[in-house]
């Protein structure tokens, strides 16, 4: 007989229902300390501006105003996990939105507009993803080609900004559905129900569990079978169309359609991810976090433009309250682990 | 049962990695209801025949059959819907995932067309007790250790409709009860008429469970056995291509004369996964680290090299107390560590083995005392010769040595520091019998030359062989510390195995 | 060893077919001319533009090498420009070399500031580069224009024009600036064993950090020397338009020297990098900049060229495109595209 040892199976059993949590849930502490920290935020600002912050109409509009972020940083979540990263959908969101716009303008009914839009970001996002799957292309020069091109494109279907009249592209923003103080516009709906849908996909369905499955190791995903090309392929696809849905939230939201929107608008979104618990490493975090995340990129800058700070101030102090977020959050993980 | 159709049949397989071959016109077939071993050295070409055979490397040359017709597998996608489950060495499954996922991903049970975690862990859980394994489905996988990872790797491949079982290395990590439940398995699935392939370095698991053998040799053929037919000195011969060295057991000190100078001695050590651990390792003494999976073995080895953070107790060196907050601290006072974990926490697998050799000594003179590339090459050299690394090419990057190779790539480095105490975790884990030997030779030369070592290994006949003196860890505590010479591997796993007696 | 297996084999076809082209199209690309001792023509100029990118980009390559990635440059580049143009507008004789001297110092020391404050959240406080890096980029343009007073600060300053557009000898200043981080960083790179352990650092920092190397420092110091090099770069862009321009300066520079750093050879993932690969990368951004200029693409649209030209340079240097050329070269049957995903990182050490 060999001698190696015998004896009881010594699996690490949970002992107490907080460690069985932890075991079962230790990816869910940053989201949580997002959570906690937006709350804290929420009540900092309550009461540094002696009430006036937590009404019902300021945080119906932290939902309008950002919610073409909220769309973009969904896509990029699925683009993260796999350990990928999108550069190009700020980019996108602006061809998108010009090229509706220019569409539109030219008296295309509203559907076709549409529908052209969500297939163009799309496009992009098949281009990115078959330089990444096909050509090992890493993510971040794929997606940039991806911003190039599509900012270029922006610029190839109009210089300037569109105005866009079409009543039925506008109604997404105009029409306000009320109960009390709330209000919700069907751009707003449209970004809660893409988060809905997203996370619904990410953890009921076999593709959503194979992006998390390449984020955690490409190589044992394929060797276990899973579909690794087509499911990476497509989270960059559904980044994509993210993009182009944003373009059409922003074009309502703006009236108009302008080829130099969403300059930088990448990184927000990365910063909202990441901030939403999600590690760029890939194959950790939620979009219900990502949400979150918005959330508290927004409401930094409400609280910085009810302060009404100039414009170096503004940035000095998005930076710095990004700083103490990470700081707070990155504190929080680590005890959490110690805890283990 | 040699006139019966094999299941599966390669021949004349070629798989080329940019000039040199890895695996030369070898022919191999698998029967229903056998179990076939492949044996061979590190690097003879086991894992890369296994690949090609599952989809995940292409055949250079070469067809495979299954059944009697012709296949090919573009990944291993394609192979697993023709009935062929694969545990892969070395390959971790998803860390980030549940380890019923990890179980059933890609075939999960579904509920209303969406995945259902709650059926997925309940057939987990089924699945897990069959292998006598009792741990939380839904737990993280990366938070259990390397053991019950391989465990649920092959809890995966076991858990479909298989007709070709293929194991590489399964057990290379496992303590000797999962190793029995294992075979129990395997056994069925024999009986049920699954061809199994099953790769270990251990040659009682291959007497015990295989019914015929492979032998390859530097990514050739030498011949096709039935493990019946063929003595064991005689299978060592065809794997190695010439008779195995002995073990050169140690030169003891008699018993009568007073201990060795304590070099290192650590008090009261506690740290994650440790209590209040004490001992002593004497100049040109092996201290041999025994205890079962979760014992606290890597554990003890961290926090005595600076690797883990010490929550608790002193470490002193000559009787000297030694601040030994980092592997940096711990290397200039000569205390040097090697991870059980090679792949994570050893090589850099994109870096050459040269670099890989002198890395810690450069390291510990500093970045602007470099050493001459004429000198690091002569130094990196020597080592390759003396370990009998192979193939002893310097600039081929670590990470495409073999596993055995990696190991004595990885010792290099650390002996190239000239250390005091040598810290080895499991340092034999998944290498061949030859290799093993060597290391275990090598390991008693050097305590002979005055090192002072702590050996760790799962194998319990190592320990006793290979150490003076064996520390018995249970649940984090050294419960006792004996002279091997005053055990046998029976006595040992009594008192390593011995239910705890409500001892706090 | 094939040719084109070399790993700077793809960036420098790219480069040459680059120069071609442009030779072809206007014969007057190859002219060098000396007038007063003092060399012209378009080369010159690119040599003279890439220097704040090409400063840039090294600092890059080593922070990726150590798996990082460094987002602040550019705001780095802002404030490094608005301190020096600061302290040379407030001082009494703004003409006077010492004064741009001190200038420079100031400025340099700052960046190395904000350098080591990203290392610090980076290494010690174990943030995610990206997310470390961001916070900088982020806040260090409202620092900037705090330190111009929100204005876009110009000067007139001999001393401090001639480190943008004077020469030294036969060549531009800003060209030998260049000449000499490259020199220092390559003779770095191979008389110390910073180089190996960098590369330790970047594949693998645990295994690294058991084997004694000073993963932290070495990471640390990466983030400091990109925030040096980026204040230089800022000194130079600053001196090319005699201005300190808070939004502007080193707007988008981050992505560029990625991408030159990319297009060099080295990997993102970190580990082996290339000095040489990302010199090569940033003379392919700077002269394509000089061909869509002399193409007369409108500069809105310019980047669709780019792009295009990106994607063609990173499918050639594919392995799936080598696999094919080997294969078209008769050598062997190209492997399953399986195989091709793991090999890529074995072939770059190679
Ligand atoms: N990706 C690769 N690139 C280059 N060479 C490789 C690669 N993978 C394996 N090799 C080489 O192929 C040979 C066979 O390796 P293989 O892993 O099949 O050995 P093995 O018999 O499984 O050894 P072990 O017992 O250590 O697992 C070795 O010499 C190895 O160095
Ligand atoms: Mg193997």
């Amino acid at each position: 007989m060999s001698a190696a040892m015998t004896g009881t199976v010594a699996a690490e059993r949970p002992t107490s229902t907080f460690q069985t949590f932890l075991s079962r849930r230790a990816g869910m502490m940053p989201t949580f300390a997002a959570l906690i920290i937006l709350v804290l935020l929420f009540v900092g600002a309550e009461a540094f501006l002696r009430g006036d912050f937590i009404t019902p109409g300021n945080i119906s509009a932290l939902l309008l105003d950002n919610a073409y972020l909220v769309i973009l940083a969904v896509g990029m979540t699925f683009v993260i996990l796999t350990a990928g990263i999108d550069l190009s959908v700020g980019s996108v969101m602006a061809f998108t939105g010009i090229l509706g716009a220019q569409l539109l303008a030219r008296g295309v009914p509203a559907w076709l507009a549409i529908v052209t839009m969500l297939a163009g970001g799309a496009v992009i996002g098949l281009l990115i993803g078959t330089l990444v799957q096909y050509f090992s292309v890493q993510p971040f020069i794929a997606s940039l080609a991806g911003l190039f091109l599509a900012r270029g494109l922006a610029y190839v279907v109009s210089l300037s900004s569109i105005k866009v009249e079409n009543t039925g592209v506008l109604w997404l923003q105009t029409n306000r559905i009320r109960v009390g103080d709330w209000y919700i516009t069907p751009t707003g709906l449209i970004a809660l129900l893409t988060v809905a849908v997203a996370a619904f996909v990410l953890h009921l369905t076999r593709f959503g569990r194979t992006i998390y499955a390449i984020g955690g190791n490409e190589q044992s995903a394929r060797l276990m079978g899973l579909d690794v090309g087509r499911t990476k392929v497509a989270a960059y696809v559904i980044s994509g169309f993210c993009g182009g849905l944003s373009g059409l939230v922003l074009t309502a939201y703006s009236g108009a359609g302008y080829p130099r929107n969403g300059i930088g608008t990448e990184l927000d979104a990365i910063a909202a991810v990441v901030i939403g618990g999600t590690l760029l490493t890939g194959g950790r975090g939620y979009v219900l976090g990502s949400l979150v995340g918005v959330f508290v990129y927004g409401t930094i800058k409400t609280i910085i433009s009810f302060m009404g700070a100039e414009q170096s101030w503004m940035q000095i102090i998005i930076g710095a309250l990004l700083l103490l977020f990470i700081v707070v959050q990155r504190a929080i993980v680590a005890r959490s682990e110690q805890r283990r | 049962m040699d006139g019966a159709r094999p299941l599966l049949e390669l021949t004349g397989a070629t798989v080329r990695f940019g000039a040199d071959a890895a695996l030369d016109d070898v022919s191999f077939r698998m029967f229903p209801g056998e179990v076939h071993s492949l044996m061979g050295e590190n690097g003879a070409g086991k894992s890369t025949l296994i690949k090609a055979v599952t989809g995940a490397l292409a055949l250079d040359e070469g067809t495979l059959t299954l059944d009697g017709d012709e296949v090919r597998f573009p990944t291993p996608h394609d192979a697993q819907r023709a009935g062929i489950s694969t545990v892969y060495q070395e390959i971790e499954l998803l860390p980030n995932l549940s380890v019923a996922e990890n179980i059933l991903l890609g075939r999960e049970p579904r509920a209303h067309g969406v995945v259902s975690q709650r059926r997925m862990r309940d057939q987990a859980r089924g699945i897990l007790a069959d292998l006598g394994l009792d741990i939380d489905p839904a737990s993280i996988l990366g938070t259990h250790s390397v053991a019950v990872q391989q465990l649920v790797a092959i809890a995966r491949a076991i858990s479909t409709d298989v007709r070709v079982l293929v194991l590489d290395e399964p057990t290379s990590s496992l303590d000797l009860d999962e190793v029995g439940e294992l075979f129990r398995i395997i056994r069925e699935l024999k009986a049920r008429g699954v061809a199994i392939l099953f790769v270990s370095h251990f040659l009682d698991q291959v007497y015990e469970i295989c019914d015929r053998v492979t032998v390859l040799r530097d990514g050739r053929l030498v011949g096709e056995y039935l493990t019946r037919e063929l003595l064991r000195i005689d299978l060592v011969h065809k794997m190695l291509g010439h008779d195995v060295s002995d073990y050169k057991a140690r030169q003891r000190e008699p018993v009568t004369q007073p201990d060795a100078p304590v070099f290192l001695s650590a008090r009261g050590v506690t740290a994650r996964g440790i209590g209040a651990a004490d001992l002593d390792l004497g100049e040109a003494e092996i201290v041999g680290i025994a205890g079962l999976l979760g014992s606290g073995r890597t554990e003890l080895a961290r926090a005595l090299t600076g690797a883990a953070h010490l929550d608790a107790g002193i470490i002193r060196i000559e009787g000297r107390a030694a601040h030994l907050d980092s592997p940096r601290r711990a290397i200039s006072l000569g205390v040097v560590y090697s991870s059980e974990n090679r792949r994570a926490e050893g090589i850099l697998a994109e870096l050459s083995v040269l670099e890989n050799i002198t890395l810690a000594l450069q390291a510990h003179r500093g970045i602007f005392r470099r050493i001459r590339p004429a000198r690091q090459r002569e130094l990196a050299q020597s080592w390759v010769e003396a370990l009998g690394i192979r193939p002893p090419d310097l600039d081929r990057p670590a990470g495409t040595l073999s596993g055995g190779n990696q190991q004595k790539v990885l010792l290099a480095r650390l002996l190239a520091l000239a250390p005091r105490v040598l810290v080895l975790d499991e340092p034999t884990r998944g290498i061949d019998v030859g290799a093993k030997v060597d290391i275990q030779n090598l390991v008693g030369e050097l305590a002979d030359n005055g090192l002072s070592v702590m050996f760790i290994s799962a194998e319990l006949e190592e320990v006793l062989r290979v150490g003076d003196r064996v520390a018995i860890l249970r649940d984090g505590r050294i419960v006792e510390t004996l002279r091997s010479g005053d055990m046998t591997v029976d006595s040992l796993l009594a008192l390593v195995a011995q239910p705890d007696e409500q001892e706090g | 060893m094939r040719i084109w297996r070399h790993r700077l084999f793809w960036p420098s076809a790219a480069l040459v077919v680059l120069v071609a082209v442009n030779a072809i199209a206007r014969p007057q690309f190859l002219r060098i001319t000396l007038q007063d001792g003092e060399l012209y023509g378009a080369l010159i100029d690119i040599l003279r533009n890439s220097a704040p990118l090409m400063l840039v980009a090294l600092g890059m390559t080593i922070v990726i090498a150590t798996r990082g990635i460094d987002l602040s440059v550019g705001a780095v580049m802002a404030v490094s420009g608005a301190v020096a143009l600061t302290i040379i507008d407030g001082s009494g004789d703004p003409g006077a070399t010492g004064t741009v001297l001190v200038a420079v110092v100031v400025a340099l020391l700052v960046s190395l500031v904000l350098g080591a404050w990203n290392g610090f959240l980076v290494s010690a406080l174990g943030i995610q580069p990206i997310v470390a890096t961001l916070v900088l980029m982020l806040a260090g343009r409202g620092v900037a224009l705090l330190i111009t007073g929100g204005f876009i600060t110009t000067v007139n300053s001999a001393p401090l024009a001639y480190i943008a557009s004077g020469y030294l000898t036969v060549l531009p200043f800003a060209f030998i600036i260049s000449v000499v981080v490259i020199t220092a960083l390559g003779l770095v790179e191979r008389r110390t064993a910073l180089g190996v352990l960098t590369e330790a650092v970047g594949i693998n920092p645990e295994a690294s950090r058991l084997a004694g190397v000073r993963s932290r420092g070495i990471i640390w110091g990466a983030y400091m020397v990109s925030g040096v090099l980026a204040g230089l770069a800022g000194i130079i862009y600053a001196s090319n338009i005699k201005a300190a321009d808070a939004n502007a300066a080193g707007f988008l520079i981050e992505l560029y020297a990625i991408l030159a750093v990319v297009l060099g050879g080295t990997s993102l993932a970190g580990g082996k990098f290339s000095i040489a690969g990302t010199v090569i990368g940033v003379l392919i951004i700077q002269t394509l900049d000089s061909t869509i200029l002399f193409l007369g693409v409108p500069s809105a649209q310019s980047p669709v060229f780019f792009a295009f030209v990106v994607v063609a340079v990173v499918i050639a240097q594919s392995p799936r495109t080598r696999n094919a050329l080997r294969a078209l070269g008769g050598a062997r049957r190209p492997r399953a595209a399986a195989s091709v995903q793991d090999r890529p990182k074995v072939e770059v050490a190679s």
